[in-house]
């Protein structure tokens, strides 16, 4: 194992639970407002996957996209501004917390229906192959999304056409509330790639780099064969569905029990064991991390609101923008 | 000038289109081996292959999908719904994905991406396959919705939808396309968002779009005998909308008549008589009158079918209410 992309590995993802914790505490101080789905305890799965993809993939997630968006781009000041409803966010205000876009570095967004973003998925990839483009397209979902009609078609299409894509099953346990048991008829997520067909895995999600040699297999079988793959990664959301849900659905005990596989301390441990990093050294980073999303904060505080004049910008490309207004 | 039917000015346009540019390509059911449900794509696969020409299972919601995932890369894709019933079924598509995704992204998504088919009814195809669909996609800002009436602008329309940097929902009609007219051998384009007058007229304003156009045909003569001189205007595009077109009509005339094949309650035709009274109130001789279908599920039967739809009739009594006799 390389120590460099291990602690790079390690990082990445204390980047994505402190800036979480930090939109939580903006969130409580009215500074962010709307929906705010948090990623903590699921890092393993965004950060494992991405590390194993080109900076050429294309990503497409859910509403539920802080955690991809920063793995992709290491960017939380663009992130942060964004929640903030800044000029300077990555979607320049118009997104918010669902919808993050970097189209430059091929994040292809945070969308909020579920299930809706699954076809734009196989259709990012229907155009790499389109235009003989060696590049994949990874989508990220949750479990919640198995049961939508647009999840079975995306997965068709895809099988049926040979498309160069991933999709990645991120299975927390919850579609919101409701647990697994109330709405899938199947024991693992991944079962449904098998009418298609397509290949599968279900792997630990908790697990940053049994998530990367998963992901990297499937970004293989989709490059060389041109084949899609179903990777579930089982994992656990530390928080509610969103941040005006207290999960009173689930018991402290089941919540105890999944913090201990935190995929941050269990990597820390792995660290440690394998003697890559010392307590102080991943102190060091923690520190710098923080440091790193007070000047994300700080920086989104003081950049400027989008300009009410902008109001109607973004709507019509091109020169029809002022004349397809729907009137006066 | 050499007449063709408005399928065969629709496939002219998307292959000229297609020759032009490697981008474009066209999607949909029964689009290639089958030669086109109503055979506006014959010879298109032959044409182009199957990487362009790309027959796709009963899966609209998946196919519209692609189409804006591609589209969100750089494609220019043309996306075939059987008929605009259908396109229904991928309504999250279009109206969350296709029409939002620009200002989601902050501008850095461009979508130049043509949904087409036939919308509205035919002949006796009952309540799901006889609707207007065309007020769903005008309600949403970031789309563009094209409705041309005959040949020449189906082809000239066509060309400038796929070009057009955005979503388009190009809608046509199953009634005509058998329906021949004159279109110009040599390459030409007509601009989204231009209405064209297609009679001159000083007593009242007729505003019409597709199937609707040529009822209103049906009605000029006897307006003619009985000397009253009617302009009749064609939107073509209703959004983004001609208002200029239409407000400099009705400020000649005083009279405004909509006729329109969909349903009365928030119709495109509700919008026009809005913008009209808003901005012309003070030319207006006589309220606003719409003839739309009936506010009902269309019917099977056909005596019932009839009665819902707009009819000769139901112009006539509405020209008579606006002119005061």
């Amino acid at each position: 194992m390389d120590r460099g992309l291990l602690l790079e590995i390690y990082r990445d993802m204390l980047l994505i639970r402190r800036f979480e914790e930090v939109a939580h505490r903006c969130y409580t101080e009215g500074l962010i407002s709307g929906f705010l789905h948090l990623y903590t305890g699921q890092e393993g799965v965004a950060v494992g996957a991405i590390s194993a993809a080109r900076p050429t993939d294309y990503i497409v997630a859910t509403y539920r996209e802080h955690g991809h968006y920063l793995a992709r781009t290491r960017d939380p000041k663009s992130a942060m501004a964004e929640l903030f409803g800044r000029a300077s966010g990555c979607s320049k205000g118009r997104g918010g917390s669902m919808h993050f876009f970097d189209l430059a570095r091929r994040f292809m967004g945070g969308h909020a229906i579920v299930g809706g973003h699954v076809p734009l998925a196989a259709g990012v990839a229907f155009a790499s192959k389109y235009r003989a483009e060696p590049d994949v397209t990874l989508c990220f979902f949750g479990d919640g999304t198995a049961n939508m009609g647009a999840f079975h078609e995306g997965l068709c299409l895809a099988s049926l056409w040979k498309l160069p894509v991933v999709f990645i099953c991120e299975n927390n346990l919850y579609a919101m509330g409701t647990p697994l048991y109330k709405t899938l008829a199947v024991e693992d997520v991944s079962t449904r790639a098998l009418g298609y067909p397509m290949a599968r895995e279900t792997i630990n999600g908790d697990d940053a780099l049994e998530v990367r040699e998963s992901v990297g297999r499937a970004l293989r079988r989709a490059r060389e064969e041109g084949l899609p793959t179903l990777v579930e990664a089982k994992t656990y959301r530390f928080r509610g569905h969103s941040i005006s849900d207290p999960a009173k659905y689930r018991s402290k005990e089941e919540l105890e029990f999944w913090k201990k596989r935190d995929p941050i301390l269990t990597l820390a441990e792995r660290i440690y064991t394998l003697g890559m990093a010392d307590e102080a050294q991943l102190k060091e980073m923690e520190l710098e991390v923080r440091r790193e999303i007070d000047e994300a904060v700080e920086f989104a505080r003081n950049s400027p609101l989008p300009d009410e004049k902008t109001l109607h910008d973004y709507v019509y490309a091109g020169s029809g923008e002022e004349t397809a207004g729907g009137g006066t | 000038m050499r007449q063709i039917a408005y399928r065969e000015a629709l496939r002219e346009a998307m292959s000229e289109e297609m020759a032009r540019d490697e981008r474009v390509y066209l999607m949909g059911e029964e689009v290639g081996a089958y030669q086109g449900a109503y055979k506006v794509t014959q010879g298109m696969l032959e044409q182009f292959g199957e990487k362009r020409v790309v027959d796709t299972p009963i899966a609209e919601c998946g196919f519209a999908g692609v189409g804006i995932g591609s589209a969100m890369v750089g494609l220019r894709p043309i996306i075939e719904f059987m008929t605009l019933n259908f396109s229904l079924v991928a309504f999250d598509q279009l109206i969350n994905n296709a029409a939002k995704l620009r200002l989601m992204s902050g501008g850095q998504i461009t979508l130049p991406i043509v949904f087409r088919g036939p919308g509205g009814g035919a002949h006796q195809l009952g309540a799901q396959h006889s609707q207007c669909t065309e007020p769903f996609y005008c309600y949403t800002p970031g789309l563009k919705v094209v409705m041309p009436a005959t040949p020449r602008d189906a082809k000239g329309l066509l060309k400038s939808a796929i070009r057009d940097e955005n979503p388009v929902v190009f809608i046509e009609s199953e009634v005509l396309y058998g329906f021949k007219g004159e279109v110009p051998e040599e390459e030409y384009t007509i601009p989204l968002g231009v209405a064209e007058v297609v009679r001159p007229g000083k007593d009242l304003t007729i505003v019409a779009w597709s199937k609707m156009q040529h009822l209103v045909k049906l009605v000029l003569p006897e307006l003619e005998k009985q000397g009253i001189d009617a302009e009749v205007i064609d939107p073509r595009t209703l959004r983004p909308l001609d208002e200029d077109a239409i407000l400099a009509s009705v400020r000649k005339t005083s009279r405004l008549l909509i006729v329109e094949e969909g349903w009365p309650y928030g119709g495109v035709g509700a919008q026009i008589a809005y913008l009209v009274q808003r901005n012309a109130f003070d030319y207006l001789d006589a309220p606003v009158e719409r003839v739309t279908s009936e506010d009902v599920p269309m019917p099977y039967a056909a005596n019932l079918e009839k009665a819902a739809l707009p009819s000769v009739e139901k112009v006539f009594a509405a020209v008579n209410r606006l002119l005061g006799r």
